[in-house]
């Protein structure tokens, strides 16, 4: 079993690459691996409740880890209120510990 | 958590997008927890160490130069460089270098060197981690 | 340390740079002992599709002589012992067939993915 960290800093309806993105995190983590995605930069936009794409949702339901960095949050305007369920705040510090674990990391 | 070697390849140029800023978010908490990172800069990442990036006033909010206080890309990468020494651990910055030649930005701040692609590999080998973030 | 390298971005400053940067640097490092193997995903795996030419460009009456040779660069990467794949539901989604690629690039279904990294230290994605 490997770890992963993913950064995703699209908003999901960004590219028609960013849901393959969810897709792959819920397959690594069906596979068997440890799973977090890093939400950053536009990325958080997937993050705020009453999102027209479930594709964050789904990722949660899988037992995927998604973490919202707290900077790009406040950049977006989006409070912890208006996080969807699941979605942890967290920030940079705690992507660079898990990157410094050695977790696989791929900036998507 | 132990002192880790990472290496980070950059690649977007400057004020090109929100990538240079994360990247450099992230160098700020690795040197903070004291950590060694290499950062490989490659294609317009090069141009974020060069050393004629110059402040300006901005008319449009009404403020010189000065009161803009507007810290430039080399400007920072020069606090990270001095914070990690002062943490006890180290940045070194790699500039690709023959895309530092043909986007003509070979004067970059003090502590920046040039390199090639073994160098990157070289590093990553030695390092617990390397993360890429391209462009796109 | 065996690592994948994903390109996903093509054509992105091929003619500025005579070369895609992400294949350039691959083939470089390989050339310094790395162990660098590649996955082309989303429009990058065009890269693998046989019959790409960037020539014949000029501006102002100054012709490009050696421009971005992508195909070579896959075919070059394969025969050196790369291990090239290419996302299959990429490709099809882009219209391309099996004939269209180039001989020796293994396709990887999307689903494949997580286990095609399993057998990688390190997954680089450009």
């Amino acid at each position: 079993m490997d770890s992963y960290l993913l950064f995703e800093s699209q908003g999901p309806l960004e590219s028609a690459q960013v849901p393959l993105h969810y897709e792959l995190a819920a397959g690594l983590k069906k596979a068997g691996n440890k799973v977090t995605v890093f939400l950053v930069q536009n990325g958080v936009t997937a993050a705020r409740r009453g999102l027209r794409t479930d594709a964050v949702a789904r990722v949660v339901e899988a037992g995927v880890e998604v973490l919202a960095d707290d900077f790009s949050l406040r950049e977006c305007g989006i409070p912890p209120s208006r996080l969807a369920a699941g979605v942890k705040v967290a920030n940079l510090d705690m992507a660079m510990d898990q990157l410094a674990e050695g977790r696989k990391a791929l900036w998507l | 958590m132990a002192t880790k070697k990472l290496t980070l390849v950059l690649m977007d140029a400057p004020f090109e997008n929100a990538r240079t800023v994360t990247g450099l978010r992230l160098l700020d908490a690795a040197i903070r927890r004291g950590h060694e990172v290499t950062v490989f800069a490659y294609e317009g990442a090069v141009a974020l160490t060069f050393a004629k990036q110059a402040p300006h006033a901005n008319a449009v909010h009404g403020r010189d130069a000065v009161q803009e206080d507007h810290p430039l890309p080399k400007d920072w990468i020069a606090a990270l460089m001095e914070a990690a020494q002062l943490n006890g651990g180290r940045l070194d910055w790699v500039n690709c270098g023959l895309c530092v030649d043909e986007r003509g930005v070979g004067e970059a701040i003090p502590g920046a060197r040039r390199g090639s692609p073994a160098d990157l590999w070289k590093a990553a080998e030695a390092s617990d981690n390397t993360l890429v973030i391209g462009t796109r | 340390m065996k690592t994948l390298q994903i390109v996903t971005t093509a054509y992105r400053c091929n003619v500025e740079e005579q070369d895609d940067p992400v294949l350039w640097i691959i083939q470089a490092m390989r050339g310094a002992g790395a162990n660098a193997h590649v996955l082309l995903e989303a429009g990058a795996v065009n890269y693998a599709a046989r019959g790409q030419d960037a020539s014949g460009l000029s501006f102002g009456g100054r012709a490009q002589t050696q421009p971005a040779r992508i195909e070579e660069d896959i075919r070059r990467l394969i025969a050196k012992g790369a291990e090239v794949y290419a996302v299959e539901d990429d490709v099809a989604a882009r219209g391309l067939e099996r004939a269209d690629l180039v001989d020796g690039v293994r396709g990887v279904s999307r689903a494949g993915l997580p286990g095609l990294f399993s057998a990688y230290d390190r997954i680089w994605r450009w």
